[in-house]
């Protein structure tokens, strides 16, 4: 058992003890359902994709992108999965998972709120009790997912540990499912954790990238120049890499969250970041070895990001190693440049992007005469769940783009 | 002293702290008063941000440690610093274990062994590395001559238990229910199952989670454990007196681990119902 769930040295099974059983007996069920497909799962689980989904998933030309930057650009629109984002795809297949293997209830973290609600609109469709952790300077930050996941019946919990974000959401999450192993199933968000959940996760996902390969050659009788997804955990990242892994000829783009700073303050423990591919030193995680912000010590940092779905001081191991390897280049780009290209795609294309996904438009617009002819990039998510946080956060920059604000100044606070 | 001497006279009496909390000082005095209570081994933790076993009071005290500016080379001075007789044992999580060392390509668990085998650890509880991950610090705990000791869990069954009979030592620390740490009300009745499981092997077994009076330590050892593991119901003293004066909480504490330690010589006078 131990040899699996590796890549290189990162990945791996670090939990307590009490948790190893459970993690073994999802293994073997990953193994038989999903990959083997007993019982029919997997004709079940894309059936659900279709239906329940809504897959496929368009893959559409951005025709203002492609004159600005004077290349084609393609958008793989995960936005328009049902829920609004790419989590749902992980998220369905997890629960349908849980619900092979008898399992009774779920539990799920959930940083920008975007994973909890697909858990819990995923656990609703399935009928099965879904409780879900979240910190609270993001539930303050993602209202409107909360009130979802409330609205589709699920248990919201905050937790208040640390600076209440996604790393403290996931170590909470784990003591859950330490007291209640036996009957409940842990959803986790991305492409992270000990063995199977990374390769699991990715498996899940990549239904992204062999309908986007597919969808590129019909369209333009090759492959793309170049992929770019944004990267928190790194599961939209997987999903649009992973059928593209063997093709040495496509660029594959992992852009992270800047934030205000590639530096840190070992002192205090922060990192104004959540670049952890590019700055972050191999550790151990949240069950996994894997590219991590760590102090000297080995402490683990609080990241920072605009985008709560990117806010993680950890990545996904299967990147992390793909990186090192140099087949996906780690970039990143920073809060302002984020939410710039928020503005930008919203009134170039009629798209309002999620924060996570506006980095990689971000990144887009800096270096695009650097990455190809032909370019996809994976719109992970769209941004109704971020308006509050964007109307904040441009009121307090002077940015070219924005519309006018004057009329939120007026009214105050900010909030609408 | 060793480990397994620790058991030879009865039950042992196995607390545990957080190094640091809530201050370097404090903590000196609370792990002494413990060994003056009857401590017959100690856990003494080593903070770590992120301590996914465990529930809120340990885990609130890590926070306070760390507050307090813990780090590993804190911790093996401060080991150095205290002042008592039976042995230590180090618990923690794998990436402090994995980080330490000077230099890149020095780093692991090696660097990290022989520190603490210098400051006088006599072994290692790392909670989240299972027997399969654990081969590095065993093979490191070997050469300085360091137990390392496991978590049997209540869903630990069948091929797992094997291996970690081959790679214990020291004794083996059996949780007596599912979930995180955290004193409770009830003793589990899972313990029993448990001890009957590893009743052939061939070190002392420790039972732990949840254990807050002398009451409970009388009836786990009654139930046939060679020791008793208190965490929670010892740090919850050292957080109810963050504001008070250091010689009485560490008081308090002291007269804690009395009844813990009578409750367990208690329980080894009860014949068992075997
Ligand atoms: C829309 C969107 N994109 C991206 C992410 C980042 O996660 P991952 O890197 O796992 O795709 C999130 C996380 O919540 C998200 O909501």
């Amino acid at each position: 058992m131990s040899s699996q769930g590796k890549f290189g040295d990162y990945g791996g099974q670090y939990v307590p003890e009490v948790l190893m059983p459970a993690i073994e007996e999802l293994a073997d069920a990953y193994e038989r359902y999903v990959l083997e497909n007993e019982d029919g799962f997997m004709d079940e689980f894309r059936a659900r994709l279709r239906d329940f989904g809504g897959r496929p998933i368009p893959l559409q030309r951005a025709d203002q992108l492609s004159a600005r930057y004077d290349r084609e650009v393609y958008l793989k629109r995960e936005d328009l999965l049902h829920g609004g984002a790419h989590k749902l795809n992980n998220a369905l297949g997890q629960v349908l998972l849980a619900k092979y293997m008898g399992k009774e209830r779920i539990v799920a973290e959930t940083g920008a709120g975007q994973h909890g609600t697909a858990t819990a609109m995923a656990a609703a469709h399935l009928d099965m009790p879904c409780e879900v952790y979240m910190g609270e300077t993001d539930i303050a930050r993602q209202r409107p997912n909360v009130f979802r996941m409330r609205t589709n019946g699920a248990e919201v919990t905050p937790v208040t540990t640390g600076r209440g974000t996604l790393k403290e959401a996931i170590s909470e999450t784990m003591r859950d499912w330490a007291t209640t192993v036996e009957d409940t199933h842990y959803v986790i968000g991305s492409v992270v954790g000990p063995h199977p959940f990374p390769e699991m996760v990715r498996t899940f996902q990549a239904v992204i990238s062999e309908e986007a390969r597919e969808q590129t050659r019909e369209r333009t009788g090759g492959l793309p120049d170049a992929v770019l997804a944004c990267a928190g955990g790194g599961s939209n990242t997987m999903g649009a890499f992973h059928h593209f892994v063997d093709d040495e000829d496509v660029d594959l783009y992992a852009v992270e969250a800047g934030g205000s700073s590639l530096s840190v303050d070992e002192a205090e423990g922060v990192a104004p970041n959540s670049a952890s591919l590019s700055t972050g030193e191999e550790a151990v995680l949240h069950g996994a070895r894997t590219k991590v912000l760590q102090d000297t010590d080995g402490q683990v940092m609080e990241s920072h990001s605009v985008s709560a779905g990117l806010d993680y001081a950890g990545v996904g191991p299967e990147l992390a190693h793909l990186v090192d390897e140099g087949r996906v280049r780690a970039v990143n780009v920073d809060d302002d440049a984020a939410l710039e290209a928020f503005h930008r795609l919203s009134q170039d294309e009629g798209i309002i992007p999620a924060l996570e996904t506006a980095h990689a438009f971000g990144y887009l617009e800096k270096y695009h005469d650097d990455i190809g002819e032909t370019v996809v990039v994976n719109v992970s998510g769209r941004g109704d769940k971020d308006l509050e946080t964007v109307i904040e956060e441009t009121m307090d920059r002077d940015l070219d783009i924005a519309p006018d604000m004057g009329v939120f100044r007026e009214v105050g606070g900010g909030r609408l | 002293m060793s480990l397994e001497e620790a058991f030879a006279d009865g039950p042992a009496f196995i607390p545990y702290l957080a190094a640091g909390d809530p201050s370097y000082e404090a903590s000196l005095e609370y792990v002494e008063a413990l060994e003056r209570g009857g401590a017959d081994v100690i856990e003494l933790g080593l903070p770590f941000s992120e301590p996914i076993a465990e529930g809120s009071t340990i885990q609130e005290a890590v926070v306070r440690a760390l507050e307090a500016g813990m780090t590993p080379d804190r911790y093996f001075e401060f080991v150095e610093d205290l002042d008592v007789d039976v042995p230590l044992v180090c618990m923690t999580y794998y990436n402090l274990v994995y980080q330490y060392g000077a230099s890149e390509a020095e780093k692991g668990p090696r660097p990290f062994v022989e520190r603490a085998a210098e400051a006088g650890i006599e072994g290692f509880v790392v909670v989240d590395l299972p027997a399969e991950e654990a081969g590095p610090l065993r093979e490191a705990c070997d050469e300085f001559g360091l137990d390392l000791i496991f978590i049997v869990a209540p869903t630990t069954e069948g091929e797992r238990l094997e291996r970690m009979r081959e790679r214990v030592s020291g004794y083996v620390y059996v949780q007596s229910r599912l979930g995180t740490t955290g004193a409770r009300d009830e003793v589990s009745d899972y313990t029993e199952r448990s001890l009957s499981r590893l009743a052939d092997w061939d070190v002392p077994k420790a039972v732990g989670f949840g254990i807050k009076t002398g009451d409970h330590a009388e009836r786990i050892v009654a139930a046939g454990a060679d020791g008793i593991i208190v965490g929670s119901a010892l740090v919850d003293i050292v957080a109810e007196g963050v504001d008070e004066s250091t010689a009485d909480v560490a008081a308090r504490l002291e007269e804690k681990a009395r009844e813990l330690k009578r409750g367990a010589v208690r329980g080894a006078g009860v014949p068992r119902a075997e």
